[in-house]
């Protein structure tokens, strides 16, 4: 069918006026007698919504510095579908990135879960002393970001005589630890064996390694937080703005799933320092910490030293009863240091 | 083609058809276009700084955003009170009605979505949905197939409905009676599978609770139809549509049922909370009576139950025959019910956190700006859709099988849109 010229031109100069809805135009039908001062009023009204739209969305312009965007991270695949070349290709993009942001070449590498191991970590509350050297530790070796803080680590300070973490004190702060009347208990991610945090995840950016440990993919989280409203340990930590962390005080060595730094919008949590548990050494919160209370091994070697642990002391886990099988255990000395004063334990300084 | 360039047609004649109305409808439709860009700024704004402009924290990571879309999940799903009574109890005084629903559902879909995007850390990458989609085993992956699912459902229905108007034509019923059925228990799922979606968490005892699902439906179908008669009710008194007294009544009989169910179920929960004694109920001593000094939710909670049972009183009693009084009952339960999901339901659950640390949540000037600007774009777009679906109805925008006749009908539709605007 044919259109008729004028209803023809009608509509190209209409749609001059498209996505304005603040025309003060009353007038319906414009096609017959489109005059001139009808076209300039639609033109200023077209303007004007179009600049109110820019205006709008002129917080935008900031985004031009960002390395977030770019097609290579668009179409940058799911860690499991990616091949050897794919993954090269990934590391070498990230090692260019840091080297831009923190002028330092990263020694970064995707490290492979070994066969024959499941870590578990063992805490010995009687021996940990509160004093948060672990929590400082993990963020020095993880680049977490430092403004806004994130710590993967929480310390409670636990009135002797329960167990109920409710009970906790998340922000003691005295001169010296540990208090009397008080033990600590340094809580992280649990490594759960049916980890609620994998289940809800609705794009598997989470998931659990052959070796007992839940990775994220950085490059494939959207950051709904689902995982963090899901986890009965609070172990997830969100980045809230883009991470921060001084350049003199970046760690080079990196893992793809681990400590490589993180992105805006994306979850992050403790991951048992796998770029150093799987190559050997021990994670950085053992380590640090100043009293032995620490122990992290392969659970199905019958020599390890948490093996042992975990046959002769009275061990238990956290929060039991939601069926979340951590791997992550706690006990206590059946002798008392805290009563006999273990010459350690004094003058320890706290670090808040 | 010719259909195709027909609908084309239709959809840019809707679309130019969106800007015609008397200054009143100017106003608003500027006034609604100005918020939602304020809305837009704000996330702009987020979208660059990430969401440490909203007041969420790692401890209540949820706020507003989701709290707003739980919410309208409800306000979608209570569509289905106005389709059940027209097509399973043949109720004839909601019959032209229906469709005004059935839009609102669409509408409240559409802002569901956007509240889930802005709430999102990446939405850029929101395509990963796409490509390892983790379902069954999330319950979010239902929520996303529910949502979407719906929404396409009620654009079938309400456009198919449209059209054939449109056309001048009898809808031919196997073409959209399946769906609506369809659609009924869909609405039903949409709640349900929100609701799993916090009651399947045991990290959260406050959530963690069999009585979550069927709360939110009686909330929402509380809340949802009381929306529907203040929307009614505009509608009415702006464009002369023809809204029957005895559809507000049914709508009204649906609310104080729905209403008195949810007043149940709330007390069935407190008092599970609270005789019991146990540690699992410190979320509910929060926000009933504060925690160790803190109380942020107290005020809020108490609101929504004065709200509530004040509506509830007003609704039972014969105070609501008039139309004044039935009115305040509903925008008092609708606050009193936004209130309940939002502050009463998503917040309390984050605090204490799950290793015992209480910190409150207040949200932020820019958190609550892009909230406002969603609104308003959802007031926005279900303003148009009523706009230009009514003459749809009326038969004042009809289809011309003859272009050159256009003009003229354009102008006939001009002049019937003024005498709407001076008749009311």
């Amino acid at each position: 069918m044919k259109l008729p010229v004028l209803g023809k031109n009608g509509r190209q100069e209409s749609a001059k006026s498209a996505g304005c809805g603040c025309s003060s135009e009353k007038r319906y039908e414009m096609r017959p007698g489109l005059t001139r001062r009808s076209f300039l009023r639609r033109g200023t009204a077209a303007t004007g919504a179009v600049a109110a739209i820019a205006a709008s969305l002129s917080p935008l312009r900031e985004l031009g510095d960002t390395d977030d965007f770019s097609v290579q991270k668009f179409l940058q695949k799911h860690y499991k579908e990616m091949d050897g070349k794919d993954m090269a290709s990934a590391l070498e993009r990230i090692s260019k990135e840091v080297e831009k942001r923190y002028e330092v070449r990263p020694e970064i590498r995707d490290i492979k879960p070994m066969d024959g191991v499941e870590f578990v970590y063992a805490l010995n509350l009687t021996r940990c002393i509160g004093c948060r050297k672990c929590v400082h530790a993990c963020v020095d070796e993880n680049n977490q970001s430092r403004d806004p803080e994130i710590q993967y680590i929480r310390v409670l300070e636990m009135p002797r005589g329960t167990i109920d973490i409710e009970q906790g004190n998340h922000h003691y702060d005295h001169a010296t630890v540990p208090s009397d009347d008080h033990y600590y208990m340094p809580i992280q991610c649990h490594q759960c064996a049916n980890p609620p945090c994998v289940k809800v995840c609705p794009v598997e950016a989470t998931w659990q390694e052959p070796d007992g440990i839940t990775v994220i993919d950085y490059d494939w989280c959207i950051g709904c937080r689902y995982c963090e409203a899901a986890c009965p340990y609070w172990a997830r930590r969100f980045n809230f703005a883009k991470p921060s962390i001084p350049k003199e005080k970046l760690n080079t060595d990196m893992g793809y799933l681990s400590n490589r730094p993180r992105h805006k919008g994306v979850m992050e949590k403790c991951h048992f320092c796998l770029h150093r548990t799987r190559e050997g050494k021990m994670p950085a919160c053992l380590e640090v910490c100043p009293t032995g209370a620490r122990k992290f091994g392969n659970i199905l070697d019958p020599n390890s030293e948490v093996r042992k642990v975990l046959e002769t002391k009275r061990v238990f886990v956290l929060k039991q009863e939601v069926g979340t099988l951590p791997r992550f255990f706690y006990y206590f000395d059946e002798r008392d240091p805290i009563n006999e004063r273990v010459p350690t334990r004094a003058g320890m300084e706290a670090h808040s | 083609m010719t259909l195709v360039r027909d609908y084309f047609h239709f959809l840019y004649r809707c679309f130019r058809l969106s800007f015609v109305g008397n200054w009143r409808y100017h106003l608003w439709m500027f006034a609604l276009t100005v918020i939602s860009l304020i809305g837009l700024n704000a996330y702009a704004k987020q979208f660059v700084q990430g969401l440490v402009t909203t007041g969420m924290t790692d401890q209540v990571s949820w706020g507003l955003y989701i709290a707003n879309f739980t919410y309208l999940v409800g306000v979608a799903a209570a569509a289905v009170m106005l389709v059940i009574p027209v097509y399973i109890y043949k109720n004839k005084d909601l019959h032209n009605l229906v469709i005004f629903g059935e839009l609102l559902a669409v509408v409240a879909i559409v802002m569901c979505l956007m509240f889930i995007m802005v709430d999102l850390g990446r939405p850029d990458r929101f395509h990963h949905m796409l490509l390892r989609f983790n379902f069954p085993i999330s319950i979010l992956t239902w929520d996303v197939i529910a949502l979407n699912g719906y929404l396409l459902l009620n654009l079938h229905i309400c456009g198919y409905l449209i059209w054939c108007a449109y056309n001048g034509r009898k809808p031919t019923k196997k073409f959209y009676i399946p769906f609506v059925f369809i659609a009924i228990a869909w609405a039903i799922s949409i709640h349900t599978v929100t609701a799993f979606l916090y009651s399947g968490l045991g990290a959260r005892p406050f959530w963690n609770s069999a009585v979550i699902a069927p709360r939110f439906l009686a909330s929402a179908f509380a809340a949802g139809p009381a929306l529907i008669i203040l929307t009614l009710q505009v509608i009415k008194s702006f464009t002369g549509y023809p809204v029957a007294d005895k559809a507000i009544s049914t709508l009204k009989g649906i609310i104080t049922v729905a209403l008195g169910i949810n007043m149940f179920l709330l007390v069935s929960e407190v008092f599970t909370e609270f005789y019991t004694g146990s540690s699992h109920s410190v979320s509910a001593k929060y926000l009933f009576f504060g925690l160790h000094g803190y109380h942020g939710l107290v005020p809020w909670i108490w609101t929504a139950i004065v709200f509530n049972t004040v509506a509830l009183v007003f609704l039972l009693t014969p105070a609501s025959k008039q139309r004044r009084i039935l009115n305040l009952s509903c925008v008092l339960l609708i606050i009193g019910i936004w209130i309940e999901k939002g502050m009463g339901l998503i917040v309390p659950a984050f605090i204490p956190s799950p290793i015992g640390e209480i910190v409150e949540y207040r949200p932020t000037l820019n958190e609550v700006l892009v909230c406002i600007g969603i609104w308003a774009f959802g007031f926005l777009v279900y303003t148009i859709l009523v706009r230009v679906t009514i003459p749809v109805l009326y038969g004042e925008l009809r289809i011309d099988k003859v272009h050159t006749a256009e003009i003229k009908s354009d102008q006939e539709l001009k002049s019937s849109v003024v005498n709407a605007n001076v008749s009311q």
